[in-house]
């Protein structure tokens, strides 16, 4: 009589199938907890895929740097300096610091956040032009609509291309019109397009009006030097952003005489800290649905189990009677145990079906909006898989009070109750 | 097959003790037809349960089939029931949500018999009780004659050592009484051991050695000339 002996479980479903409405009022308690339970696990993960598509394609153990004023007087030198950052600098600091895996700088024309005006055949707009390194694309990843981002070789041989922006191509280009190999003016030097892309989910610090040129042929062109901008660093998987941070500082501070202890010489923006953050939320609410989820579930099966003792003491005759015809206290205990697993897995089965009905309709009501950060929730098989030996667990365990209640009930006085 | 040698059993009654069996000496052959008979008090219900090992006596040796029966946990108990006893109860103690079919079977099940052969089995004993068409229906589609004929094909399907009958006639008019003697008399005829608990002499009657109990002694032992109850079907 094995655990799938087909007797045992005609016997289980055979007592469960008795009484079906008080059956399924039992479950009611465990369908709400798994609702819950999937409800709130799934409403995580939908806010955990929506983060992460709003940082899609930006590395995430990267930061910025730029040059700001400086804000205390050191070696001579005034407070409110301005020091210009050089392609020197960059390599310096790739040299010096171990945890930087690459540098993009870029230089900007204009001002920063400042615009120039593009022109093509007598339409214009007013875009952002940078010049970039191709590796720029390892820390914020563009989507290409067209053609191709920059590439080593333009800048190698410093070709006159460049890439832009899907709101760029929108101003200057027809409806329609293939922007790839047509040449449009910047500041009276013409440039062909290799590229048009388009934000990459909702992080996009450049936006979409933008033209990038190879940083080599920015140089020539608008006759920068070494000039740049400021410069975005990628730190090596599993090294600490803040670190490399300090290191970064302190070498560009004793480079350019800046007091060490100055806090506004140089701005940087850490990227890693927004996905801690982030992380450290995500986690905290699946910590904390697990938790409810796990107490609801508690509380539906102890419902069960009080159900089972009503149970018992009804069929006080009736276990009497299996006794006396030779069941074993064993065959009873596991019979009841069974009934309060079944009836929980069932229970737990209708719930997942309702809750993921509701998820989907949460991801057909909010799943692709912009506003909040919110897509694809669902549940994850090791989730369900944990919510099911959670439920097999519980009410194994909870299920022996019952059982061990008609274990205790003697033959003899069960046959004499009527 | 039943040896009992000086039994006592008594009951704590708050502060009383109650001496129920002041040492009954007992035994029965295979194949005998027993009444056990007493007024209410005399402890025929009591010596029963000891026999059908739903009860454990005080003190007191007991052999049921040359096993002595003591020192019984639940399982052993159990098994043994099992094993060696069919029950006969007077409320008939169908389990009522099963078929007369899976009533019967049930023993079988705790015997791990498989479930073709069990079934099968069953619906023999069904036959042989006459109730081979009503297979299928639920004890409160049948009427109290037939609810303790499925009773008794229940308590024979485990082909017991001995078939103990508590009050079997006791919720049955008269007529209904003499089918079910009827059928325990053919029954002990193919060589069952039976014993009867009643207090209807003319029940009594029908079996082939009464035993008298009276506060919880035997009072008299006498085989009698068995009336039988087909004359009044």
């Amino acid at each position: 009589m094995g655990i799938f002996d087909r007797d045992l479980w005609t016997e289980v479903f055979g007592t469960l199938t008795k009484n079906l409405v008080r059956t399924f009022l039992t479950t009611l308690g465990v369908i709400f907890a798994i609702i819950i339970l999937v409800l709130l696990l799934g409403s995580t993960n939908g806010m955990s895929n929506g983060f992460n598509k709003v940082f899609a394609g930006t590395a995430t153990n990267s930061m910025f740097l730029w040059t700001q004023t400086t804000s205390m007087p050191y070696k001579g030198f005034e407070r409110g300096r301005r020091v210009q950052f050089t392609l020197e600098d960059a390599d310096l600091i790739q040299k010096q610091v171990k945890e930087i895996d690459l540098i993009a700088p870029r230089i900007q024309l204009g001002n920063f956040e400042g615009t120039v005006t593009v022109n093509r055949l007598g339409k214009t707009s007013g875009s952002s032009v940078y010049g970039d390194y191709p590796s720029i694309d390892n820390v914020s990843k563009k989507r290409m609509v067209e053609g191709r981002f920059l590439n080593q070789n333009d800048m190698d041989e410093a070709k006159k291309v460049c890439v832009i922006g899907l709101d760029t191509y929108k101003l200057l280009f027809d409806k329609g019109e293939n922007a790839i190999g047509k040449t449009i003016n910047i500041n009276g030097i013409y440039f062909s397009v290799v590229g048009v892309f388009k934000r990459n989910g909702n992080i996009n610090f450049d936006g979409e009006n933008t033209v990038h040129l190879p940083f080599s042929t920015f140089q020539k062109a608008f006759n920068t030097g070494n000039r740049i901008g400021w410069m975005s660093i990628l730190i090596e998987p599993g090294k600490k952003v803040s670190v490399a941070e300090k290191k970064i500082k302190d070498i560009l501070k004793r480079k350019y005489d800046i007091h060490p202890e100055d806090p506004r010489a140089f701005g940087s923006f850490d990227f890693s800290q927004i996905f801690t953050g982030i992380n450290a939320v995500t986690l905290g609410l699946k910590g904390f649905s697990i938790f409810i989820g796990a107490l609801t579930l508690l509380a539906g099966i102890i419902a069960v189990s009080n159900i089972l003792l009503i149970t018992v003491k009804e069929r006080t005759n009736e276990i009497g009677v299996r006794r006396a015809l030779g069941a074993t206290p064993g065959v009873i205990r596991r019979q009841i145990i069974l009934e309060s697993i079944v009836l929980t897995l069932f229970a737990g089965l209708i719930g997942l079906i309702i809750s993921v009905g509701v998820l989907h309709i949460f991801d057909i009501l909010w799943g692709d909006g912009d506003g909040f950060p919110f897509s694809n929730p669902s549940v994850s098989i090791p989730q369900l898989i944990f919510s099911f030996s959670l439920m097999i667990l519980l009410s194994t365990l909870i299920g022996m009070i019952p059982a061990n209640r008609a274990v205790k009930i003697k033959p003899i006085e069960a046959l004499r109750e009527e | 097959m039943i040896e009992i040698k000086n039994l006592h059993k008594s009951y704590k009654m708050g502060s009383n003790s109650l001496h129920v069996l002041k040492g009954i000496d007992f035994s029965v052959k295979e194949g005998e037809l027993v009444a056990i008979m007493g007024s209410s008090g005399s402890g025929k219900s009591t010596l029963l349960n000891i026999l059908g090992m739903l009860d454990e006596a005080d003190s007191g040796t007991y052999n049921l089939d040359n096993v002595p029966i003591k020192n019984l946990n639940e399982t052993k108990a159990a098994n043994y029931r099992n094993k060696f006893l069919g029950f006969v109860f007077q409320s008939f103690n169908l389990i009522n949500y099963k078929s007369a079919l899976e009533n019967v079977a049930l023993p079988l099940y705790y015997q791990k018999v498989n479930r073709k052969k069990r079934l099968q089995k069953s619906l023999d004993y069904l036959e042989q009780v006459g109730l081979k068409e009503w297979a299928n229906h639920l004890p409160n589609e049948l009427s109290g004659g037939q609810k303790q004929r499925v009773a008794i094909a229940r308590a024979m399907a485990a082909e017991p050592k001995v078939l103990l009958a508590d009050e079997p006639t006791g919720a049955l008019d008269s007529k209904t009484s003499y089918e079910v003697m009827d059928l325990i008399q053919q029954i002990n005829d193919k060589g069952n051991t039976i014993l009867i608990v009643t207090h209807e002499p003319d029940i009594a009657q029908m079996c082939k050695r009464i035993v008298h109990l009276r506060d919880g002694v035997i009072e008299k032992d006498e085989m009698v000339e068995q009336v039988r109850a087909s004359q009044y079907v």
